[in-house]
């Protein structure tokens, strides 16, 4: 009887517990809508610093992956997302407006992702992310010099922008560091 | 004792209080034009096997058994199909641009792939969700085919 007792009411806060989380998740929700958009309000007073941002954060988490670095490619997946979220297109012709939205969806989805996966699916989303962000700088242009990296065997060939001539793969880090070659340069 | 019998009353009251909470059911009888299987020419043998394995969540039609009509497990699948068909809705397959279709369509090899879906706790149940080496090897194919054309 004693069980008994114990089993009604390990079920009952069961319940309960799961109740409140669900309120609670919904809570979280709207702290986040919030931030965004507090976010989008001083966008406005940055529109020459947003590609720069993006292409900032792209390269940090790039590094991350070079070292072999799970935690910190995270903590840069979060990063890239939010300042691909807070990239104005205003200032674009329609066509490229909507060719940018695409990207920048596409972009921030495997961003989010790299947040909360191991380095093997890390580098996956990866390879998707680089390239919506060589077909971004190819509509928005930026102040940097950049390398355009290929390497062969990753996936059937895979991409990725660097800031140095030399290559460090970031889709096997130090297991095979030089693998790849520049296959353009973009300024 | 007689505490006892109170306690039990009262939580059989609330079990069966709470089935008459509603819940989103994630049913729908319209097909959407932009679904998958209506704009890509698929296999019969690979839609059969998407559909079984894949639509419970990433669809608007969740076929449900009994059990999963009855709280609070039903609370614990709904939320699962929502997470679900955030990420992707094969019903609204059509309205992706091609870039985004790319983007599903590799992630999409890449988890049958590596076995992450369908859910180990999805083919607990759902037997018949499970890939063989050959059904996975059809799937992979024709995805991989699909993904190159666009």
């Amino acid at each position: 009887m004693k069980n008994l007792k114990i089993n009604i009411l390990t079920m009952l806060l069961l319940i309960v517990s799961f109740t409140n989380a669900q309120g609670k998740e919904k809570m979280n929700h709207n702290h986040g809508d919030m931030k965004v958009d507090g976010m989008k309000m001083n966008m406005d007073k940055m529109q020459d610093v947003k590609t720069e941002a993006i292409l900032s954060d792209y390269l940090s988490l790039k590094d991350a992956l070079v070292a072999d670095d799970s935690k910190k490619s995270a903590q840069n997946g979060s990063k890239l997302a939010a300042s691909l979220k807070a990239f104005d297109t205003s200032s674009y012709t329609a066509e490229q407006q909507k060719e940018l939205a695409d990207i920048i969806e596409d972009a921030t989805e495997h961003a989010e992702h790299i947040t909360k996966s191991a380095i093997g699916h890390q580098r996956e989303h990866f390879k998707t992310l680089s390239k919506d962000i060589i077909d971004m700088v190819a509509i928005s242009g930026t102040t940097s010099k950049l390398y355009e990296q290929f390497c062969p065997m990753y996936g059937d060939g895979s991409t990725w922008l660097s800031l140095s001539k030399d290559v460090k793969n970031p889709y096997y880090g130090s297991k095979m560091l030089k693998c790849g070659s520049v296959i353009k340069t973009i300024e | 004792m007689k505490i006892v019998k109170i306690i039990a009353l009262v939580l059989l009251v609330a079990l069966v209080g709470i089935q008459f909470v509603p819940t989103t059911r994630n049913q729908s009888n319209t097909v959407l034009e932009t679904d998958f299987m209506l704009v890509n020419n698929v296999p019969e043998t690979v839609q059969k096997k998407l559909e079984v394995s894949c639509y419970d969540c990433h669809s608007n039609n969740t076929q449900y058994p009994w059990y999963n009509k009855v709280q609070p497990i039903a609370w614990f699948l709904e939320d699962h199909i929502k997470e679900g068909k955030a990420e992707l809705n094969f019903n609204e397959w059509d309205s992706l641009s091609n870039r985004r279709k790319k983007s599903k369509l590799r992630s999409i090899i890449k988890q049958i792939e590596s076995g992450e879906m369908p859910l180990d706790s999805y083919t607990l149940i759902h037997k018949d969700a499970k890939f063989s080496k050959k059904e996975m090897n059809e799937i992979i194919n024709f995805i991989t085919i699909l993904k190159d054309s666009l």
